[in-house]
Parts: C-alpha cells; structure tokens; sequence
C-alpha cells in the first residue's frame, strides 16, 4: 500500500482548501461547503490512522461515523440559520449579518 | 507503480481537485455538484484504507443527504446565483494563509520532519505494509456501537444531538407567520352593487 503520509498530506491539501474556501468566500452557503471539505479532510485523517495504526481496534471506525454524524447536525442547523437570515435580510453574504458585531 | 498507488492518485485527483473547483467556481450550483464529486473520491479513498462501510456511508450520508441538504438551501435562496465579486486583496490574503498552512502541515506530517532532525518524529507515518484488518470488522462494528462496555452512550448521545438538531432546525425555519387559512368563504359580491372589491386575497 501507498505510505501512511500520503493520506496525511491529501488531507492536509483537503483542508487547506477548505481553509482557504472558509476564508475567501463571502456566501455563507459557500462557507458551509468548505466546512464540508474540512471535516471530510478530518476523516481521512481518522481513518488512516485507523487503517495503519490500529486496524484490530474498531475504535477509529466509530470515531468516524460520530464524525458523520456531528456533520449531519452542523449541516441541518446551519443551513436553517442561513434560511432564516435569508429571509430577515435577503442576502446570504456573511458580511452583511453585522448586528451582533456593536 | 502498484495498482494501489494508480487507485490512490485517480481517487486524491479527484478529491483534491474537485475540492479545489468548490472553492473557486463563481456558480454556487456548480460548486455544488464538484463538492458531490470530491465527496465520492473520499469514498474511494476509504475503500483503499479498507472500510468500505465507511465509504457507503459516505456515499449514502455526505452525497444523498448533505449535499441535497445544500443543493435545496440554493435553490431556496435564489439571489445566490449571482455572487458578487471578492474583495481585490481579501483571496490572496486567504491563499497565503492556507498554503502557509498546507506547508505547515506537510513539514510536520511527512518524513521531512526527520531529515530536518527530528529523530523519530514520523517512524509511524512512512509504514506502507499495516496489519490486515480483521476480516469481521463490520461485525464488530456494530456490536461496538450497542455494547455497554464500549460506545453505547455515545452513540446514544449521538443519536439524540441528532434528533435535537434536526427538530431545531425545522423549528426554526418555519413561517413566521401562519398563512391565511383558505377554508374562509371569500367576500361575496353581489353583482351590480356599487361596493368596491375589497378583500378577498
């Protein structure tokens, strides 16, 4: 099999660019599609060290799944709230959603 | 090259790629459909690290559910259709940051990390030959997750995170206000009378 590192660095890369897409991106939709990328850097992660590390303890598995579940929950939530500020503002743009800022 | 390798390049080509597409397209839609793309390359990487349930759920959770999730959330929201442009200086300033952070991620992670010194640091990261996975890996799966030796509670606790949000979430998108009810018999109107049509939309 490839090394051990090369998952890690494609997950690096995976979550750079989510990194990069949380940052530069002013729709707040875009910004959740980047938190997406992130977490699922994060379970390449998990489960190569699984794979690698401890394939005989089924522990890293469950750790993912619970990773699939808090992304479920994060995804719903979030989506609501952009809907909800859609409709008090008409706009998705992170920028415009100040109220909470003075 | 071994045909693993091959898989890993095709499926991190994908993912990597894809990934990047979602961050840059103008179109909110098309980014969503390359983020489909670069979720079903995780997928085939989790087939190659041998958890194929992992991959179905992936498939099944990330591409049936979440990404429709976020597909309905930009139809539902039309004005994001048109994105209005960056900031000049805002992306290059995002750009940076990340590759100042991919790189800080890879000098740490890969075997560089010893040939800058650090003795030992990645002796675990350079293995290419694991333990074969336990062929009834699946089966212990599930049992894992019921036994009240080992993740029951969380997975209770998951299960309820779950529900709240999902019910959350619902409870806050609803109308604000309720909508006229339509059972209510509309104003009549008498022919020929001189009363203006007020009413009744």
């Amino acid at each position: 099999m490839v090394p051990l590192w090369m998952f890690l660095v494609v997950s690096a890369a995976l979550f750079s660019t989510g990194l990069y897409g949380v940052l530069a991106r002013r729709n707040a939709i875009a910004i959740l599609m980047s938190i997406e990328l992130m977490l699922n850097a994060a379970l390449i992660n998990i489960v190569a060290f699984w794979r690698y590390q401890a394939p005989e303890n089924v522990g890293g598995q469950v750790f993912a799944a619970f990773v699939f579940v808090v992304a479920a929950a994060e995804t719903a939530v979030g989506l609501a709230l952009i809907i909800l500020i859609y409709r008090r503002h008409q706009s998705v743009i992170a920028e415009d959603v100040n109220v909470l800022k003075w | 090259m071994t045909w693993e390798a091959l898989v890993f390049l095709i499926f991190s080509v994908i993912t990597l790629g894809s990934g990047a597409l979602v961050v840059t397209t103008r179109n909110l839609f098309h980014a969503a459909l390359y983020l489909m793309l670069s979720l079903f390359g995780v997928a085939g990487l989790f087939v190659l690290l041998t958890a194929p349930f992992l991959a179905g759920v992936e498939i099944v959770v990330y591409i049936g559910a979440i990404a429709i999730l976020i597909i309905f959330a930009i139809m539902l929201t039309p004005q994001v259709m048109q994105i209005p442009h960056l900031r000049s200086n805002q992306w290059i300033a995002a750009l940076v940051a990340a590759a100042l952070f991919f790189l800080m991620l890879v000098s740490v992670l890969t075997p560089l990390a010893e040939e800058l010194g650090v003795d030992n640091w990645s002796a675990g990261f350079t293995q290419d030959d694991p333990a074969d996975v336990p062929a009834d890996t699946l089966t212990t799966l599930g049992e894992s997750l019921v036994d009240p030796d080992l993740y029951v509670l969380p997975f209770e606790v998951a299960s309820v995170l779950l529900m709240a949000a999902l019910v959350g979430a619902a409870m806050m998108v609803r109308p604000e206000e309720p909508e006229p009810r339509r059972s209510e018999p509309a104003p009549v109107v008498e022919p020929g009378a001189e009363q203006a049509t007020t009413g009744g939309d």
